[in-house]
């Protein structure tokens, strides 16, 4: 179970970062003869160039005839075909022409890093603050404790919204990621706090830390260097558990209209052209992001099960 | 337990005043105001006059305070963008999510409950079958779900695929309007069920397993308890803990994910309402929605800690003392 998971976050993450090599076309190539195009049949070696028939329709027919030979290894992709005789479409196109599969696959990027980096934000703050709290004790502790305490209450994706909302509903797209990030962070970081507080605090009392003590290390040698390690299983545990909580809430901001702009390719963007539920029932190829979500939160479903603990998914 | 009721209702006091004023500042501090809604062509006495009315005119402290003096009132100010009292509109729309919460709750319990316990007890294909199923739908969250399901309906025409009546509705009787609602709950109550049917279904089986192993279960099939008995009337009552302790985290979950679920299959509920109100710098609709999505929270809490109690006696002692 948590081979698989492990090995389907793997392969997630793999396809991500080799975007620009397995992505057949540019994820902004606009084809504006295949609006909706279905997926491209695969034929061992080569395919047939799609046409479009019919626009009002969207009918699109195959040319039996022309066989376009898929090559590996050239034009600098995985596997492309020649562009001058019709594009090689994995997962179909989106309403405005563009390849699915080359968006799906540079939308990872995007989506995962957001995640990535909100989650390492998260699991600093919550360190850095449970530590403190652990560490003091006494009023510092009790402060900061019932501070996450009233954080961890809220529910996470109404703050989000609102944090959101209250920007400029326009914002380039950089400023959208560093927007998003921090405000995940901020969500994020009090069940990791809460659960370092609690073993910082064991671990104080423990011989080591007052041999530590004994022979003249400072707080912040101790807490850094000797205490925090006993913190590390606990930390990668929060992580697996954080990652696609942030993808989530990437996907529900970009869905609603408040995350990144239409043009850039993210999970959310691309559910969002997907939201159009007459258009979809014709073009069910669009739903692909909503794929990718599921089988990143079962691997990390998968892996945690292995782990052993309760896979509480309850924040969205 | 009186003082812990007392503390309790402290705390949501507490809360409701935290979450609505934070609301209430962030859009007041935002950047634009209701006014924008009035369009490019509105005359700068219209808009002077639209600030005035929505107290805009005062400074961010000025206003809060008078809001606050008026909400002890149960005047909660008046909305931009309906053009109503706040209190009318909120009651509707709460009662609306909690119609959605509450049937979702009930069906995920009387779904993943005895599931668990069938999956955390025996062994064989049919309980592994059920597990491989809950963690497929743990994976799909509530924005998952609710597109696949209006996909489905759009398809298959079995249910309506959103809103939460038609659109005759207001020319129907009582009891046939009553009926339109009954039709179209089923979609977003499932969206909102399903996920959170696996996640309880995955803790009372994590629970199950545990206390199965105790002595005391041993000891009671060693008396001769028949085998159902002891796990439905033994094990499972001992294994209720952690399971109390999700419905806590679960009214926070449901709130969480009756946003999504009302925005895609456009249930009329409070989520929306605070979306529509936040884009639209609607400050008083804003508020109100915070202060009854923290009253949720505070009941939903105040709930799950009675269950608790309940379950468990040495919980209750610690309440009391």
């Amino acid at each position: 179970m948590r081979k698989a998971g492990l090995t389907l976050l793997g392969l997630v993450i793999f396809l991500a970062i080799a975007a620009p090599v397995l992505a057949p076309n540019s994820p902004d190539k606009v084809f504006s003869d295949l609006l909706y195009a279905p997926p491209t049949d695969l034929h061992v070696g080569y395919i047939h160039p799609v046409r479009l028939v019919s626009r009002l329709e969207r009918r699109f027919e195959e040319d039996e005839a022309v066989r376009v030979p898929m090559e590996l290894f050239t034009r600098g992709r995985f596997l492309s075909v020649d562009d001058t005789q019709g594009p090689l479409l994995i997962l179909g196109a989106d309403a405005f022409g563009r390849d699915i599969f080359a968006r799906l696959l540079y939308g990872a990027r995007t989506s995962l890093a957001l995640a990535v980096l909100s989650t390492i934000g998260a699991l600093l703050i919550g360190a850095i603050v449970g530590g403190i709290a652990g560490y003091a004790g006494g009023l510092v502790d009790e402060l900061l404790s019932r501070f996450s305490d009233f954080i961890l209450v809220l529910p996470a994706i109404y703050v989000a919204l609102a944090l959101r909302a209250v920007m400029p509903l326009v914002l380039p797209a950089s400023t959208v990621f560093a927007v998003l990030t921090g405000i995940f962070a901020l969500m994020g970081w009090p069940i990791v706090a809460r659960g370092v507080r609690a073993i910082i605090a064991s671990e104080r009392e423990r011989e080591y830390a007052m041999a530590g003590v004994a022979l003249g290390a400072g707080p912040a040698r101790l807490l850094l260097l000797h205490l925090m390690p006993a913190a590390r299983g606990y930390l990668v545990v929060q992580a697996t558990l954080l990652l696609p909580a942030f993808i989530l809430a990437e996907a529900t901001l970009s869905y609603v209209g408040l995350g990144f702009p239409d043009s850039v390719p993210t999970w959310g963007t691309m559910l969002q052209e997907a939201s159009n539920v007459a258009l979809v029932g014709d073009a069910p190829w669009m739903l692909a992001p909503a794929a990718a979500i599921f089988l990143l939160v079962l691997a990390v479903n998968l892996t945690v099960q292995g782990v052993g603990r309760a896979p509480v998914q309850l924040e969205p | 337990m009186a003082r812990f009721l007392v503390r309790r209702l402290f705390f949501a006091i507490f809360l409701v005043f935290a979450v609505s004023s934070a609301a209430l500042f962030l859009t007041r501090l935002a950047p634009g105001d209701v006014t924008a809604q009035l369009g490019a062509f509105a005359s700068a006495a219209e808009v002077e006059r639209t600030r005035a009315q929505f107290d805009l005119d005062r400074g961010p402290v000025a206003q809060w305070a008078l809001w606050m003096s008026r909400a002890a009132r149960f005047d909660f100010g008046s909305s931009f963008l309906y053009n109503r009292p706040v209190g009318a509109l909120i009651r509707g729309a709460a009662a609306n999510t909690a119609t959605l919460a509450v049937v979702a709750l009930v069906g995920a319990t009387l779904l993943g409950i005895p599931l668990g316990i069938i999956t955390g007890s025996r062994r064989g294909t049919a309980s592994a079958l059920i597990r491989g199923v809950s963690l497929v739908f743990l994976s799909i969250p509530p924005l998952l779900t609710s597109l696949l399901l209006v996909f489905i309906a759009s398809r298959t025409r079995w249910f309506p695929a959103g809103g939460m009546t038609s659109v005759n509705a207001v020319d129907l009787s009582w009891s046939a309007w009553l009926a339109d609602v009954a039709l179209h709950l089923p979609l977003p109550a499932l969206a909102l069920a399903l996920p959170l049917a696996a996640t309880f279904e995955r803790l009372q089986a994590q629970s199950m397993t545990e206390t199965i192993n105790q002595p005391f279960v041993l000891a009671a099939v060693a008396r001769g308890v028949p085998a159902n008995d002891v796990i439905v009337w033994h094990a499972w009552r001992a294994s209720l803990r952690p399971i109390c302790a999700i419905y806590g985290l679960a009214i926070g979950a449901l709130l969480s994910g009756s946003f999504v679920v009302e925005y895609v299959t456009a249930w009329p509920g409070l989520g929306r309402l605070m979306y529509e109100a936040l884009r639209a710098r609607d400050v008083y609709l804003v508020a109100g929605c915070a202060a009854m999505g923290a009253l949720f929270l505070a009941i939903g809490s105040l709930i799950a800690d009675m269950l608790l109690a309940a379950a468990d006696p040495r919980v209750r002692e610690a309440q009391a003392s």
